[in-house]
């Protein structure tokens, strides 16, 4: 058994190899043809002179072509911005396509062969190593030796891993023609979904991102597999992903309808009342994206405040929402390294409410600037300082790079935890008005600490738990994973009536004793 | 203001340090010599296991003490005199006190064995225990402990995290049947083995064999059999820690002798929490109760006593829990190892072998006395409430759902528990769960 692990671990390395090193393995040739196909007629004639010396010309590798490509366009234009010809200067992304259409090699030649070998390698690999753990362990909690091992615990692994995901997301969002291999390694699969479109960064990341969900599923199945709340709950993020995040709004574009995953939601879906995006619904043909525009407003107009006061915020956060699924399953190995301390949750206050009310603004300022058909306000411009500065900020950096990119070192909920605007405001809901809470089993705490240590959000549950003091957080997402690994059975998920929720902070053991507040 | 001293930085000292805190603006001094901030105890398997870093157990942040004004001194008390109110400590220090608190747990027993000093010979109770045990065990394949107790179980799945085979070496009849009544020890013994330690039942230790450079080789047990190991780990119980108090006036017995409200025979000293030895009876509990459970009450009755609303020390009804590798226990009210003339049991044991639960009532007035649950997590509060509102038998198993209190989807066992006691009991008034 052990040895069909290690095969297992060896293919998924192997895989993940050949992954990394597709990116430098195909070389590069703007041909005419391409070039003529893939820029715009009107922008040819001026580009022409600065491309003049790359075209038929064969380039060893992404990183020099593109950079050449990028150079030459920013030449141009800043030659068109020294004479002032403020309409010469191209805004186009030519980037990208052209490295994308300029590639040759074993990546173009053989991509499907190359698809399979990776993720299907990959795949098979990790299942290896899975999978066996059913035969060698019994079901229960085994965290044994997290702490000493350099993946879990911020060592060698851990920071290469850290290094390679944060890599992976500067590149995604800032430099997507480097990663074109890669784009172009999962061409066969959106042709399969539509097979009139083409594949981009955001369909590479869709596909990477359920795929982690998908193979560190089937791991949290197989670990949680004596609990049915965490299996329902995992297979249930898995679900959303699959289905609702990534194949449906696919599908959708494929019969002529609007892009659209359906459980995304303001204000972390903070495009969502973007003008386009507006546009892009209400004057869709058919009802069906009017449905769509007025869906989202519903979901976190209404949805958010029953579905809170029923179930508490898991229900988005951790069944359903995107970002808490890859935490929960991509992530659950990393739970243990979140900060504990008073101070990060004074930390995570602040820092959550400031992005929450930056998002309001920021929203508040693009529907105005839609609606009055203006583009700034209070003089100003709105998209310079307030939208772009969120995607930036808040987008990309935030929620990407630092959010998933630092779950090998600050743990998995970083940006649940001290970004997510979204998660600020269930967490509001669940503190004010809600039927959940996690309960306490009397006097049976140990303090032990197992709670505190796998708590993903980083609540000290312990310091609820040994007081006999039930848990009501706003940060809670309700992952269940306190009760899971409590030794004495001391913490229990519950929704029952709003009255006396919070509970008074009582221990049962002494006659006449009881903890004042 | 009044000095409070408190020798101990255990869940009992501390509770009482805390405890005190809320009422009073007393100078408050914790002692302890074992470390220099508090933690739990509980938790030293799962250092040990890689679950959690040892700063993980510390239940308060290293801020905590300051802020609340609770001074903590790191060192021993080797006497205490009681003439001059002062501590004399290891490093020359002396401390006054106007009133004391001994909350100075226990230690691991040893009974005289041949060999128990050698090196790689342990027990398992403080964080030195705990160096000890990475030290000894390192690189090591074959481990012996000895007592079938909490402590011992704990200690062999700690070694199994470590790919060392444990054998385990237990006195009674099945696995802690001093304590759980047949049918659960032997689900438990059952349970040991299918993690392939080898378990010797009604085996004791003779003797520690030397490898003739002063570190263990190998055991001899009763049945004359030897067995090589490399790390003996000694589970026998444990014995209050008193030793500093020969010549101090305080008087002892096993543990320290209190009466009902803590305070031992000098008028200004108290004892807490594992260290105890009461002077008077509580209907069923021991006299020296070393769980966690006890320092913690005890801490919070003695702060009320010293802050001026003397309190008696009268626990609940008595409760417990532990873990058996996976399978969780509970326990509430009173399940003697040998039932009671005057009781009556039901047993109950799903298929799987790793869910059991174990009522016991009074036969003539029906009255339900206690249970023990495997593998099902019950509610402490409802049970509290049943035991002292002297609930039937057939109340507690009606209302047994409401006690549940395990996880959201889990299975639940409540009709099948029901069914099978109406089964066994064909004469008793049906059952309707509520
Ligand atoms: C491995 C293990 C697991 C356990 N698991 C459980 C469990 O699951 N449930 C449960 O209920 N109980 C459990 N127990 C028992 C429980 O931990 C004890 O009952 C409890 O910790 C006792 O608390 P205490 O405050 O009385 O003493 P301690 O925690 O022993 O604290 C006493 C402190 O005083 C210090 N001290 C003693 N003498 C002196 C001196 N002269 N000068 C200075 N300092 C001194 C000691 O070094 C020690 O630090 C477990 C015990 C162990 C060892």
């Amino acid at each position: 058994m052990q040895l069909i692990r290690i095969i297992g671990l060896n293919l998924f390395l192997a895989a993940l190899f050949l992954f990394l090193s597709l990116l430098f393995f195909s070389d590069y040739t703007l041909t005419k043809e391409i070039f003529q196909s893939k820029v715009k007629q009107e922008h040819q004639q001026r580009l022409l002179p600065a491309f003049e010396n790359i075209i038929d010309k064969t380039y060893p590798n992404t990183f020099v072509f593109a950079n050449e490509i990028k150079n030459s366009i920013e030449e141009h234009n800043s030659a068109a911005r020294n004479q002032q010809q403020w309409d010469q200067v191209i805004y186009d992304d030519y980037v990208g396509t052209l490295t994308k259409a300029s590639t040759q090699g074993i990546v173009v030649d053989y991509t499907l062969l190359l698809f399979l070998l990776i993720f299907g390698g990959g795949t098979l690999g990790a299942l290896l190593f899975i999978l066996p753990k059913i035969g060698i362990e019994v079901p229960g909690i085994k965290n044994n030796n997290i702490f000493h091992d350099a993946l879990n615990n911020r060592g060698w692994i851990g920071i290469l891993l850290g290094t390679l995901l944060i890599s992976f997301y500067i590149l995604l969002y800032f430099y997507d023609a480097y990663v074109t291999n890669w784009i172009i390694l999962v061409e066969p699969l959106k042709k399969l979904i539509n097979p009139n479109g083409d594949s981009s960064q955001w369909f590479l990341y869709g596909f990477l991102y359920t795929f982690a969900v998908i193979v560190m599923g089937i791991r949290m199945l197989i670990k949680y597999r004596h609990s049915n709340y965490q299996m329902v709950r995992t297979a249930s993020v898995m679900f959303f992903q699959l289905a609702i995040a990534f194949l449906l709004p696919e599908i959708l574009v494929r019969i002529n309808q609007p892009y659209f995953d359906f459980k995304n939601m303001w204000p972390l879906d903070y495009d969502f009342f973007d003008a386009w995006h507006i546009n892009m619904l209400t004057q869709s043909d058919g009802s069906v994206g009017l449905f769509m525009f007025v869906w989202g407003i519903t979901l976190f107009v209404v949805g958010v405040p029953v579905f809170v006061y029923f179930f508490g915020k898991r229900w988005y956060c951790s069944w359903v929402c995107g970002c808490g699924g890859l935490a929960e399953t991509a992530g659950d190995s990393f739970r243990q390294l979140s900060d504990k301390s008073l101070k990060a949750w004074k930390v995570e206050r602040w820092l959550i409410h400031a992005v929450l009310i930056f998002a309001v603004v920021m929203t508040g300022a693009v529907l105005y600037n839609f609606i009055t058909g203006t583009n700034s306000i209070f003089g100003i411009d709105t998209y310079t300082y307030l939208r772009k500065p969120y995607g930036f900020f808040v987008g990309a950096i935030f929620s990407g790079v630092v959010g998933t990119g630092f779950y090998p070192l600050m743990g998995n909920r970083v940006w649940c935890r001290f970004g997510c605007p979204l998660a600020a405001y269930l967490g509001f809901v669940q503190r004010f008005k809600s039927r959940f809470r996690i309960t306490t089993n009397g006097g049976q705490c140990i303090s032990c600490g197992n709670c505190s240590t796998y708590c993903e959000m980083g609540i000290d549950v312990r310091w609820y738990a040994q007081r006999g003091q039930n848990i009501v957080r706003s940060s809670c997402v309700g992952c269940g994973v306190c009760s899971s690994v409590c030794p004495r059975g001391v913490l229990n998920l519950e929704v029952k009536e709003e009255e006396d929720r919070f509970g008074k902070p009582i221990l049962i053991g002494n006659n006449g004793i009881s903890l004042q507040k | 203001m009044s000095n409070i001293v408190i020798i101990g930085n255990g869940i009992a000292g501390v509770t009482v340090a805390r405890h005190i805190r809320k009422r009073s603006s007393d100078n408050i001094t914790i002692i302890s010599s074992e470390t220099e901030y508090f933690f739990s105890r509980t938790a030293l398997m799962y250092v040990y296991m890689g679950h959690m870093k040892f700063d993980n157990t510390k239940p308060y942040e290293d801020w905590f003490w300051k802020k609340n004004k609770i001074d903590l001194v790191y060192d021993h008390v080797n006497a205490v005199d009681t003439q001059n109110d002062t501590l004399l400590c290891r490093s020359g220090k002396k401390i006054t006190y106007d009133t004391l608190i001994l909350a100075t747990g226990s230690q691991p027993n040893k009974f005289g064995w041949p060999g128990q000093d050698l090196e790689g010979v342990q027990g398992l109770y403080s964080y030195q225990d705990l160096q000890l045990m990475e030290q000894n065990s390192k690189g090591i394949k074959k481990a012996v402990i000895v007592g079938g107790g909490l402590i011992g179980i704990e200690m062999a799945e700690m070694l199994l995290s470590r790919n060392i085979e444990v054998t385990f070496l237990v006195r009674e009849k099945e696995f802690w049947s001093n304590v759980l009544p047949v049918q659960e020890a032997k689900l438990i013994s059952d349970y040991v083995r299918s993690h392939h330690i080898d378990l010797k039942l009604e085996t004791e230790l003779l003797s520690i064999e030397d490898n003739g450079e002063g570190k263990v080789k190998s055991i001899i047990t009763s049945k004359n059999e030897s067995i090589d190991c490399q790390l003996v780990g000694l589970t026998v119980g444990v014995s209050p820690s008193i030793g500093f108090l020969k010549d101090s006036g305080i008087k002892t017995n096993r543990g320290i002798l209190v009466n009902e409200f803590l305070q031992t025979n000098i008028g200004n000293v108290y004892a807490i929490g594992d260290c105890v030895e009461r002077t008077y009876e509580l209907s069923g509990r021991r006299n020296i109760e070393q769980v966690w459970y006890t320092g913690r009450m005890m801490g919070e009755v003695v702060a009320q006593t010293i802050c001026g609303s003397p309190t008696r020390y009268e626990p609940g009804p008595w409760f417990n829990s532990a873990k058996f590798f996976d399978i969780e226990y509970q326990t509430y009210g009173n399940v003697g190892a040998q039932l009671n003339a005057n009781e009556s049991e039901f047993y109950w044991e799903h298929s799987s072998k790793k869910k059991a639960m174990h009522f016991i009532w009074d036969t003539a007035s029906q009255v339900f006395v206690g249970i023990n649950s495997f593998g099902i997590r019950l509610r402490h509060e409802k049970f509290d409430q049943w035991l002292r509102g002297k609930q039937s038998i057939s109340y507690v198993l009606e209302h047994l759902p409401e006690a549940n209190f395990d996880p959201e989807f889990s299975h639940k066992h409540e009709p099948e528990i029901t069914q099978a006691f109406e089964k066994q009991f064909p004469h008793s008034p049906s059952l309707s769960l509520k």
